[in-house]
């Protein structure tokens, strides 16, 4: 376990940003250090910061050299870093309905076989889960989600898909991810999900944030087809729950 | 009022301005244009602010039609004939066309990215504060994708302001700079020491996503997997293949390869405006080195007015002789490898 003040190394990404990195591997307390180091900023901004991007195991930076240069701003991340921990805002949790297997989730029987179990076992094991988006990062929306069942770690498939659905729910090493727009993906597709995490001139465009809760339901083709039409519409399927 | 009507253009053409930072912790990436400098110089010479919204024309050629009256544009960036109605204009100049003519752009003979910016900017409603394209995500005004042949941009009445050129410092021939890190202790010293010296050349398999590298094998230490963490405009990161890729504006917000370098916010457009098929080396900068740099290009990119000349395109002979030496030579890349996004983007996938 990585203690909340962990101080973080700092390395250049170029001119105008910087990394701060609390870990080199998928690491919870890594996580939460790097979101409480975000919040920070967020309550204490720094002149010439433009925006902070946290992933899981490192907050980077972008500024503006013009307005701060990289040793002074170094400085003003440590002094945060050594700061006590933000306490996490209002904990939010989700509950995401999902379409399991089928035309949903084309990978899911190969992963029951696998690892020598049924689909049913599978989504049961997914369902349980208690999850925490780490970060969103590649695409609009696309959230990756702590929290996976160990039994349910696999690596990525040897050949990553070109094109994967929008709303795609799928497990790839140690995570398992909502995916937002259609477009490639390496991990291995369990369902669909007709919550949009980032759709235009719906308020919130964004429905999730780093440090949010998740937990999944399983649906039936059906009502996947009712919910997809009023998400289109722009209604919010997604349930936030107690 | 006045428009500006496409009658012909290429694929890797859009709207582009300064792109929308702000959103990336949410995984949108900022997208804007490839060449900020020319971006800003275009702009400038019709007096919009710098990095107001244009026409990124992509290395192929385009024609634009006024309609409904006179509309005066300006053109910088990639060296490539241009006239109207049959008179040679010229790059980095300001031009007015009267209602009905045309102005033709040919391939791009050096460079890859020309930017076309309308008197008055161009008309549509902001998102995320830009008017830039990133059509993965549905966004760009006043079209949310990359332009097409009878694609109309609103024009204000052309002022009738005197023509202008626009005196750019010369473009050196020189290596793109780099500053290493953020994962350049994945990487040996002889691997960093083989990444600048040898030389490298821009795949025909690039986009607005990513610009792939081709030179020798750049090996990792410990493999090529890293848990993903955040991108930059000019991040070098080197897949299993150990050929680097320049991940540029539309790039992923987050990615899994380790990056060895970045390149410099001065050396950017520069870098993406290097053909493919065409060599060229990388030089590592300190971090304080590169942001000195970073402020002699913003100072540049402030001080652009002070730059403009009175003679605009058509009566600058000199511009006219150097726009035109080449004729229509044809650039390193063509349409049928030009492959918006399906190549760098499974790159990056989760």
């Amino acid at each position: 376990m990585v203690e909340i003040n962990t101080l973080p190394r700092l390395l250049p990404s170029g001119d105008s940003a910087i990394t701060v990195e609390y870990s080199r591997d998928i690491d919870d307390g890594a996580n939460r250090s790097v979101l409480s180091l975000d919040r920070a900023l967020a309550r204490a901004p720094i002149a010439g910061v433009i925006e902070a991007v946290p992933t899981y195991r490192s907050l980077l930076v972008h500024y503006d050299p013009v307005q701060i240069d990289y040793d002074s701003l170094s400085q003003r991340l440590l002094a945060l870093a050594r700061s006590p921990a933000e306490a996490s805002p209002s904990t939010r949790r989700w509950r995401i309905p999902v379409a399991y297997g089928g035309e949903h989730g084309a990978d899911l029987e190969d992963v029951a076989k696998s690892l020598n179990t049924t689909p049913d076992d599978i989504v049961a094991r997914h369902v349980a889960g208690n999850y925490r988006v780490a970060m969103i990062g590649f695409t609009p929306g696309w959230s990756y989600l702590s929290g996976l069942d160990k039994s349910l770690h696999m690596p990525r498939r040897q050949n990553p898909r070109l094109l994967t659905p929008a709303g795609t729910i799928s497990i790839g090493g140690v995570q398992t991810g909502v995916q937002c727009l259609a477009g490639p993906s390496g991990w291995h597709l369990l369902g669909r999900t007709p919550v949009r995490t980032y759709q235009l001139h719906r308020d919130p465009t964004f429905l999730l944030e780093p440090g949010d809760y998740v937990t999944f339901s399983q649906i039936d083709a059906r009502s996947f087809a009712e919910q997809d039409r009023a998400a289109e519409a722009g209604k919010i399927i997604a349930e936030l729950v107690a | 009022m006045p428009k500006l009507v496409i009658a012909s253009i290429g694929p890797a053409s859009s709207v582009q301005d300064g792109g929308r930072p702000g959103s990336q912790r949410y995984g949108l990436t900022p997208s804007g244009a490839m060449d900020r400098l020319a971006l800003a110089a275009a702009n400038t010479l019709v007096g919009n602010a710098p990095f107001a919204a244009a026409i990124e024309v992509g290395p192929f050629g385009a024609a634009f039609i006024a309609r409904g009256g006179s509309v005066r544009v300006a053109l910088s960036g990639a060296q490539r004939s241009a006239d109207i109605a049959k008179r040679p204009v010229a790059v980095d100049s300001s031009m007015t066309l009267a209602d009905g003519e045309t102005l033709t752009l040919g391939f791009a003979r050096n460079g890859s990215f020309s930017y076309l910016a309308i008197e008055g900017g161009i008309s549509g409603e902001p998102m995320f504060g830009s008017l830039s394209v990133n059509a993965r995500a549905g966004l760009g005004s006043p079209y949310p994708r990359p332009l097409q042949a009878g694609d109309e941009l609103q024009a204000a009445p052309a002022s009738g302001a005197p023509e202008r050129r626009i005196e750019l410092p010369d473009v050196p021939d020189a290596p793109i700079r780099i500053v290493f890190g953020p994962q350049d202790d994945e990487f040996s010293d002889e691997a960093k020491a083989l990444f600048l010296a040898s030389d490298w050349k821009i795949s025909a398999t690039s986009d607005r996503m990513g610009y792939r590298l081709e030179g020798p094998v750049i090996r990792h230490l410990h493999g090529h997997n890293i848990v993903s963490d955040g991108t930059v405009n000019g991040s070098i990161q080197v897949p299993g293949n150990g050929q680097p890729i320049v991940l540029m504006p539309d790039r992923g917000t987050s990615g899994g390869y380790p990056k060895i370098a970045t390149v410099i916010t001065a050396d950017f457009g520069r870098f993406a405006q290097i053909s493919a098929g065409r060599s060229f080396r990388f030089k590592a900068l300190s971090i304080a080195e590169a942001q000195a740099e970073a402020k002699k290009f913003a100072d540049l990119v402030r001080t652009l007015p002070d730059r403009l000349r009175a003679d605009g395109a058509e009566f600058n002979i000199e511009a006219l002789a150097d726009a035109n030496v080449a004729g229509h030579a044809v650039s390193a890349v063509d349409a049928g490898t030009w492959h918006p996004y399906a190549w760098t983007e499974s790159e990056q996938a989760p």
